[in-house]
């Protein structure tokens, strides 16, 4: 089916996901359109992170059905789906054995893209994420944290897929490093206007990056509110966090004490 | 210096239990690796399947050898020659370290890493061949040496039954209450031992992943 411009990129339709008795997401509704930063916020075992692989379908729904493109994921090629699908991940996930340059042309390489294509485009890669044409003959333990996960963006760009799909990817990075790389990843979607589908629990993060931030809690999807929304939200959870935030600085200024 | 003379005398004969020997542990951990890697990579993706696995593979080892090679003479080809009958008996001793770490270095590759590859669109072919494997080289490695450290013990014994190797010499210098006899066996065969498992331990080193 082709999709057409009104087609959301991603929509997830009456979702419910349940793993040995448990009900990690249940009743779950949400559409991502084309070249939005959709940030999926709440705290840990809200059901962020299993939305996000229900996506390139490492976790298969209960009930519901996920649609990519307009076609249902059940219905897609596993292997074209998430060829065509960048993942990022909180630990990276690179591939120790593997040299940076070979991490980031590995899907080209396995698509049987010609030597000296994949070679321009991971060159082209380095550029675009910032990191030293030198860096591409080492390997990932000999990379800092913040590098390591500019190579982790570089390979899933390097197919140049539509979507792109990022599980808190800045969260073990030290806060300056974290705020480079916010700001490189503004500057590299203003470009790319690729689909995003981005995970995190910090509000900070969210409301920077985030077109629209989809809050979480529980299993279930709370509201969907563009940044300034969330801000003024008389919502009592999005409140919640916006005083939770707020205070923090606050509090952290004061000690503790306040 | 007796022992050294007699050695020299026999070099011929040495020579040839030697190499006899290492056939034996050859085909025996060549054939154990052919059958062992695979059931270890295979238990690795279907856990189900990892506890009779290996505990058959443990209870092969807890069967004394003598008894084995005993058990395994009547039967029809096989038993119709006892170098054959040895290759079978060392295989299945060779079986559990290798089935055992095949299973634990695929086991301890990066959960991440594979979550990575398979978000990525690896087929579970090359997410095997192209990413588990190499990580976990080197653990199956030490697996297939400490397989052929066991083995060239073992395959001493295999004389008993007439397969031939340097435990001619053990089981020769045993009844002729010779050491040097015994030693011109148990020598070569200890630094069999100790030489490969220098060898595969510098082949594990070098393959280990960065």
């Amino acid at each position: 089916m082709q999709a057409t411009a009104a087609t959301p990129v991603i929509e997830f339709r009456d979702v419910s996901y349940r793993v040995a008795g448990t009900q990690v997401l249940s009743g779950f509704n949400l559409q991502v359109h084309s070249g939005e930063t959709l940030v999926l916020l709440g705290r840990s075992g809200s059901g962020k992170t299993t939305s996000l692989k229900l996506v390139n379908r490492l976790l298969t729904p209960t009930c519901g059905d996920i649609l990519v493109r307009g076609m249902s994921n059940k219905d897609a090629d596993l292997i074209r789906l998430r060829r065509g699908i960048g993942y990022v991940i909180q630990d990276v996930g690179l591939f120790p054995h593997f040299t940076i340059e070979r991490n980031i042309g590995l899907v080209p390489k396995i698509e049987g893209w010609p030597e000296d294509r994949i070679r321009a485009r991971v060159q082209e890669l380095m550029q675009m994420v910032g990191l030293a044409p030198e860096t591409a003959t080492r390997y990932p333990r000999q990379l800092s944290g913040g590098q390591r996960q500019r190579v982790g963006v570089a390979r899933a760009l390097a197919a140049d897929p539509e979507i792109l799909l990022m599980d808190e990817p800045f969260g073990a990075l030290d806060p300056l490093t974290r705020d480079e790389l916010q700001r490189e990843f503004l500057l590299l979607q203003r470009r790319l206007h690729k689909t995003v589908v981005f995970v995190t629990h910090d509000l900070h993060e969210a409301l920077r990056l985030g077109s629209r931030i989809a809050l979480m809690e529980a299993g279930r999807l709370v509201t969907v509110l563009s940044p300034g929304e969330f801000l003024r939200s008389a919502d009592p959870l999005a409140a919640a966090y916006v005083r939770a935030f707020g205070k923090g600085l606050e509090s952290a200024a004061n000690r503790g004490t306040s | 210096m007796n022992l050294f003379r007699f050695m020299l005398r026999n070099h011929d004969q040495v020579l040839e239990l030697t190499l006899e020997h290492l056939r034996l542990v050859g085909f025996s951990t060549l054939l154990a690796m052919l059958i062992g890697i695979p059931l270890g990579i295979g238990i690795a993706h279907w856990p189900r399947f990892n506890k009779p696995v290996l505990a058959s593979a443990n209870i092969i080892q807890t069967i004394p050898s003598l008894a084995l090679f005993g058990f395994l003479l009547p039967v029809p080809w096989l038993g119709a020659r006892a170098d054959r009958l040895a290759i079978l008996a060392l295989t299945l001793y060779a079986l559990l370290p290798i089935i055992r770490n095949t299973y634990t270095g695929l086991r301890g590759v990066d959960a991440a890493v594979v979550e990575a590859g398979r978000g990525m669109g690896l087929t579970e072919s090359q997410l095997l061949f192209q990413v588990e494997l190499p990580l976990a080289v080197s653990v199956i490695l030490s697996g297939v040496r400490v397989a052929i450290v066991i083995s060239v013990g073992l395959a001493t014994i295999a004389a008993a039954i007439g397969a031939g190797g340097l435990g001619e010499f053990i089981f020769r210098g045993l009844a002729m209450v010779d050491d040097r006899v015994i030693l011109a066996g148990a020598i070569p065969a200890a630094l069999l031992a100790l030489l490969a498992d220098f060898g595969v331990g510098w082949l594990e080193r070098r393959l280990q992943p960065r």
